[in-house]
């Protein structure tokens, strides 16, 4: 089957099964793998990217059902922020807010996303709306803190 | 130098760049130009015999290239999977040690043993082959928990051990222990589960392995915590490959504790079969897949008695636990309940006496092997739930009864009665800190707070000691270890002065590429961003023992610290050539060689330079070049030890458990990253909670299946199920270390599950509740609640 999107700024084109998922579609066709698989059952997130600017778990679209959307994946995170980094890549930097590295990706998608919905969120927000995500390594808690500091930076870049 | 890079310095970490942003290189990543794929095909059944395969109709399929079976890998002389660690039984002779082949052959003894490997050109390809391959099982009866295991008549795991028996270990003094139990005033009795777990890292194994025929040499990227191990293992042991014709890839690995850190079929197969299909082979495991090829850690059952004197005293300890070793052996199985648990029993008290008895039992399961903490959170657990019921039966404070029992700081170096002799340590201060910290005194008054709004809240407390640093060689060695156990670093100092670290420990999550990087910055005062570290490839770094057990730091990071030495040693040569000078008037300071009590001195830059540009360089005395390698093999185990404190508040409705606070003092031994430290404590401790509260790998008893082989049958923390914990580090130098470093990495997984039980029993003791098997889950709360209260009430 034919599909068209536009991923991290790039128009694509192809034609793929209709049983691909779009992680693979990411990771094997268009050698995306910043987009991390790390479950079957989709409760990880660590394949979270954007659809026209909304966090979804890649592993449970299909490629063919994203025809015609724009998607974000991690690679061009910083490019909606025109800059180096995306603030919530700097937030988890800064506030060492990963480990091994490998749900990375998925949480800061994922940050960003709700950073855009939520303004000004408490703890309490951020911790629930991490739900879908799990780390193994960090115990939550410098995410958290990275979540905020970046939630922040991007309030502040908006109104700037 | 402008910015301290150095010791104690939490400067950021070099490594996140790529990771944040999608840069990283796991091995699921790497493709190679015309790689298959592989797809295992795993068995149904916990016990069984193969009848027959059937392969024709799968390899017909579209895109199959080859399908292997057990009989293929045979017939190849393909060996079995060694065992690194042997332990004896009590009566001297050797534990019983079954063979184990790569790949199922005539019998399956657990869900998930593979049967058949499928190579083709997608994974959906060979996914539909292994589909099509007939398996002619006969089903056998299985044994899932050890104690049935044990029980006459239970199906036996291997023909000729038909007790199911592995090995009968004991450690301490049988008759002294018996001695002080007669001389009780008072005896405390538990009988515990220590559940068993999938350690998850996020990242599923994976390897990928390619065949070089022109020069009959292999590579394989592996996800794994210790490459050149895999490499001498799998290379010497069990596919013949001479080491240099072999070459081991560890890249980006997400996250390891433990499962990460054993030589796996899977990657024995992958190797060998990308020789035979002539093309590079990858196998990617899903994560339901990892739960039943992963090695399981815990799953203990025990019995245990504190004898006490009139006072509260520790007088004597007695241990028998029953531990599971599920269906093989996996490579340091027999060492993780026996000496890694046994000879930490003596925790940080002064009890004269102890005797541990272990059994270790095969079971129709995952083998069970190491998982972050490795025996010692399950010698701490039991230790500690034991304490606590001793001070409820006596009615002594629980903080007092441990002030009373532990080692004062000035008994160390000490002794304990169960081989180990702890260096350094502390236990009191951590003790007082914790309490401070914690408001321990204040808690009565949280808990009626707490009451004011239904619930029920509970506080605990936890000591621990914990043997990390793994080396000391001679005394692994003389506990079962089959190798030596050291550490090798290599510092090259670049003709620019940028300085290249190769070292054989691996960074899967820990921050090496940082604080391996501040060790040189501080030696050297050079900066961190001018240091570059290097692990994970057999072809890069010469040889090393990997990352476990907490020894990178203590262990590789002495060996780095060596190395340097020797860096300086040779600056100081080339040194006292340029200023004219004797090489014993030489010092290295604040990164320049001067001759002592003058303010002649070259910097290090210029002395890196003469090194490489030999300008009147006498180099019949003095080597060019600046590159050294250390090996450091310690003298002892280092010995970390805390005290932790957690607050629970339990809602009596719903039995559901509320971490409400957690503060953890360490005693780590010199920090050199404060902040990469509390990461550390932060993960630790979650994966603690996670076994108190939530994490549970559940067998069916009769049929064997594995109830829980998936994230939604098998329940981690979450970021809503920790609260911000409070991280405190105190520092007693560990003395055989460089810069008195002990380890930080497993020492909240050590402490948090008995700190966790222990403050939800408190929260219940006002119902007789005396002790909770792990995970307190809400319906096991809620059924102890109810049944305790209708106990009351048919007391009444
Ligand atoms: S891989 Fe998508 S949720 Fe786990
Ligand atoms: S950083 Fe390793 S899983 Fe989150």
């Amino acid at each position: 089957m034919n599909v068209e999107m536009t991923v991290n700024g790039k128009t694509v084109k192809a034609d793929t099964s209709p049983s691909l998922l779009l992680s693979d579609f990411l990771r094997e066709n268009l050698n995306l793998t910043g987009t991390h698989v790390g479950c079957d059952t989709s409760q990880c997130g660590a394949c979270v990217v954007h659809i026209d600017g909304v966090s979804m778990k890649s592993c449970t679209l299909l490629a063919v059902t994203v025809d015609g959307k724009s998607v974000t994946t991690i690679e061009g995170l910083a490019r909606t922020a025109n800059a180096d980094l995306h603030p919530m890549q700097l937030a988890f930097h800064h506030n060492h807010g990963l480990q091994c590295g490998f749900c990375t990706p998925g949480m800061i998608m994922s940050a960003v996303d709700f950073a855009k919905r939520t303004p000004n969120p408490t703890e309490g927000d951020v911790r629930h709306w991490l739900e879908g995500n799990i780390c193994r390594c960090t115990g939550y808690q410098n995410i958290v803190a990275a979540v905020l500091a970046g939630a922040a930076a991007m309030q502040a870049q908006a109104g700037g | 130098m402008n910015v301290h890079t150095g010791i104690g310095a939490s400067i950021l970490r070099k490594e996140d760049r790529r990771f944040i942003t999608g840069k990283g290189n796991y091995v699921a990543d790497i493709k190679r130009p015309d790689m298959v794929m592989g797809v295992f095909l795993r068995s149904p059944h916990a016990h069984a015999l193969i009848k027959g395969i059937d392969i024709k109709v799968a390899a017909a399929l579209p895109g199959v290239a080859a399908i292997f079976t057990g009989a293929d890998l045979a017939a190849d002389k393909v060996g079995g999977l060694p065992c690194a660690w042997g332990v004896s039984n009590a009566d001297g002779k050797p534990m019983k040690e079954p063979p184990r082949s790569a790949m199922a052959v005539d019998k399956v003894r657990c869900v998930g043993d593979a049967v058949a490997f499928v190579i083709a050109d997608t994974v959906e390809q060979a996914r539909e082959a292994a589909d099509a391959i007939e398996v002619d099982y006969e089903v056998l009866p299985a044994v899932v928990g050890v104690l049935d295991a044990i029980r006459p008549g239970a199906a036996a795991v291997f023909d000729d051990i038909p007790d199911n028996t592995c090995f009968d270990w004991e450690c301490g003094d049988a008759k002294a222990t018996a001695a002080a139990f007669k001389n009780a005033a008072h005896v405390a009795k538990i009988s515990l589960v220590n559940n068993r777990l999938v350690g998850n890292p996020m990242e599923p194994r994976a390897a990928v392995a390619e065949y070089d025929a022109g020069r009959d040499h292999y590579t394989m990227w592996t996800t794994s915590q210790f490459p050149h191990v895999v490499k001498v293992l799998m290379g010497n042991f069990v596919l013949n490959i001479p080491q240099h014709k072999l070459r081991i890839v560890a890249p980006d690995v997400g996250g390891g504790f433990g499962v990460k850190q054993f030589l796996y079929a899977e990657e024995i197969i992958t190797t060998w079969a990308s020789r035979k299909v002539g093309r590079p082979v990858k196998w990617v495991n899903e994560r339901s897949e990892g739960f039943l090829s992963d090695a399981h850690g815990r799953d203990h059952v025990s019995e245990a008695e504190l004898a006490l004197d009139e006072t509260g005293k520790f007088l004597g300890l007695k241990v028998r636990t029953v531990a599971n070793m599920g269906g093989y052996l996996s490579t340091f199985g027999p060492n993780i309940p026996t000496n890694l648990y046994g000879l930490l029993l003596a925790g940080v008290y002064t009890t004269p006496a102890i005797h541990c008895e272990v059994k270790g039992v095969f079971t129709n399961t995952v083998p069970v092997d190491a998982y972050r903490g490795a025996g010692r959170p399950e010698a701490t657990f039991l230790l500690e739930r034991l304490v606590d019921v001793a001070a409820s039966e006596m009615k002594i404070d629980k903080a007092e009864i441990r002030r009373k029992n532990m080692i004062d700081a000035s008994q160390y170096p000490y002794q304990t009665p169960v081989i180990v002799k702890y260096d350094s340590g502390d236990p009191k201060a951590c003790l007082e800190k914790a309490l401070e910290d914690s408001d321990w005194g204040g808690f009565a008054k949280r808990k009626e707070e707490s009451k004011a709004r239904g619930k029920l809240r509970g506080i605990g407390l936890c000591t621990y000691v914990e043997a990390c640093g793994l080396a000391p060689s001679r005394i692994v060695q003389s506990l079962g270890a089959r190798a030596g156990i050291f550490e090798s670093a290599t510092v090259r100092v670049h003709v620019t002065g940028d300085v290249t670290v190769l070292i054989g420990t691996h960074n899967h999550g820990q921050g090496h590429e940082t604080t391996f990087a501040q060790i040189v910055s501080e030696k050297l005062s050079i900066p961190a961003d001018k240091i570059e570290i290097v692990f994970g490839d057999t072809d890069r770094v010469q040889f090393g023992l990997g990352t476990y057990g907490s020894r990178s730091l203590a262990v590789g990071g002495t060996a780095l610290a060596k190395a340097t030495d020797k860096i300086i040693a040779k600056g100081a040569k080339i040194a006292a050539h340029m200023l004219e000078a004797g090489e014993g008037d030489i010092v290295f300071e604040n990164g320049s060689f001067a001759v002592q009590g003058t303010d002649r001195s070259k910097s290090f830059g210029d002395v890196v330079g003469a090194a490489y540009g030999l300008v009147n360089f006498p180099v019949d005395v003095l080597e060019p070049g600046m590159e050294a390698q250390a090996f450091y093999d310690p003298v002892n185990f280092t010995y970390p030890g805390g005290a932790h404190i957690a607050e629970v508040e339990i809602d009596p409705e719903c039995g559901s458990v509320d971490l409400v606070s957690y503060i953890a003092v360490d005693d780590i031994g010199t920090v050199i990253n404060p902040m990469i430290v509390a990461g550390q404590l932060h993960g630790g401790i979650a994966q603690g909670v996670g076994q108190a509260l939530f994490e549970n790998c559940v067998y069916d008893e009769t049929s064997g299946q594995m109830l829980s082989a998936s994230f939604m049958d098998y329940c981690m923390p979450r970021a809503d199920n920790m609260p911000n914990m409070e991280i405190v580090t105190l520092s007693t130098l560990c003395t055989h270390t460089s810069f008195g470093v002990k380890g930080c990495g497993e020492v909240g997984t050590i402490g948090s599950p008995a700190t966790v039980i222990n403050a939800v029993v408190d929260a219940l003791s006002h119902l007789g509740v005396s002790h909770v098997d792990m995970p307190a889950t809400p319906s096991r709360i809620w059924r102890i609640i109810h049944n305790s209260a209708n106990q009351l009430r048919a007391a009444e």
